[in-house]
């Protein structure tokens, strides 16, 4: 046996793995909505500054997503999807997780402040707080509306951007903001119903176990239902536009027949055919956000020519 | 006694250090360009709307 066998654990981190805490495919759902929120602002920013301020508040997503690993530690080992995830496999210890997620989350939004203004750098520091402490600490566990309430850090990002070029929150910005907020609980409400037991496992409350599946599919049609006037308000606005209009009626239309079609079924429906209507539902759900954050995007690069807004 | 075994730890070790290093590197070269454009508009005397207002 080699002396170096009492340090080799083999489960030593790379630093693949520290990337991994700050759940890089959700930073990339930030960067996309912040950078349209900074983009079509009316307040133009230097394209440098926009750059590390988009940067910043990816960072500080990340950060949170590592205070959240480090919290829900416990649940992630029970549940499938987590379980690889680099603190319940055993490759971070939970405290290096807390440390990288305290130390990224200050520097985050203090580089914010600096880089742009602070008013956005304390707005990042408000959503870090709400999705760590509101969400991960005291929502997640308690009630089947968490995903209601945690939405609501995940819609912050495209406000942090317009406050990045502007310094102040507005009614466009607040409807990008009510638009990923009311598409969250649908969004993914139509996951837990066909990712089945992992969440009953883990003791999290939701929607599908404590009020059970039935209730679900009615609560993803009253939530696309409700979701649909706010990116139609959006389009009227000053950063909307025919293109705008359009794409919202469409993929509102098509948002809502999807949610109809998994109210009018059941369980046993669904299982004959492997949930196809929710999972189609789900995979049309990332389409739609990302579609309506790049329709407002299109309107904002037709505008130098005199085309796109109202 | 210096471990002159090379192990497939130090190389993960390695990977880490070199991936902090480059972090670093990166964050150096984002506080000098933001520096440079904050001086820059300084002296253009042009301030973003939002620090005007500030």
């Amino acid at each position: 046996m080699s002396d170096l066998s009492a340090v080799d654990h083999g489960q030593e981190a790379g630093f693949g793995d520290y990337v991994q805490l700050l759940k890089p495919r959700v930073m990339s759902l930030v960067v996309f909505t912040a950078m349209v929120g900074l983009i079509v602002a009316p307040v133009s920013v230097h394209p440098f500054v926009a750059f590390t301020a988009i940067l910043f508040i990816a960072l500080g997503g990340g950060a949170s997503g590592a205070l959240n690993m480090w919290y829900d530690a416990d649940i992630d080992r029970v549940m499938r999807r987590t379980q690889s995830r680099p603190v319940p496999a055993g490759r971070v210890g939970a405290g290096e997780a807390l440390g990288l997620g305290l130390a990224l989350s200050v520097l985050s939004c203090l580089m914010l402040g600096l880089a742009a203004n602070w008013f956005a750098g304390a707005f990042l520091a408000f959503t870090i707080f709400f999705y760590v402490v509101v969400y991960t600490m005291w929502l997640k566990r308690r009630t089947p509306q968490n995903i209601v309430i945690g939405g609501a850090a995940g819609a912050f990002p495209p406000m942090i951007g317009w406050a990045v070029a502007t310094g102040g929150v507005s009614v466009e910005s607040v409807l990008m903001f009510a638009l990923i907020f009311m598409w969250t609980p649908p969004h993914f409400w139509a996951l837990a119903l066909f990712m089945k037991d992992d969440y009953s496992r883990a003791g999290v409350p939701m929607l599908t176990v404590t009020h059970g599946r039935a209730a679900t599919r009615k609560h993803i049609l009253v939530y696309t239902l409700l979701l649909a006037p706010f990116p139609v308000a959006l389009a009227l606005t000053s950063i909307g536009g025919p293109v705008t209009l359009v794409t919202a009626l469409v993929l509102n239309a098509l948002f809502i027949r999807g949610a109809l079609r998994i109210s009018r079924r059941d369980d046993a429906a669904a299982e004959a055919d492997g949930y196809r209507a929710e999972k189609a539902f789900f995979r049309f759900s990332l389409a739609y956000l990302f579609l309506h954050f790049g329709a407002l995007l299109v309107e904002a690069s037709l505008a130098p020519f005199g085309l796109g807004g109202w | 006694m210096a471990i002159r075994q090379a192990h497939e730890i130090h190389g993960r070790r390695l990977g880490r250090n070199l991936g902090l290093g480059l972090v670093l590197a990166v964050f150096v070269a984002l506080v000098f360009g933001l520096t440079v454009v904050k001086i820059s508009h300084l002296k253009e005397g042009k301030l973003p709307a939002a620090e005007a207002s500030q």
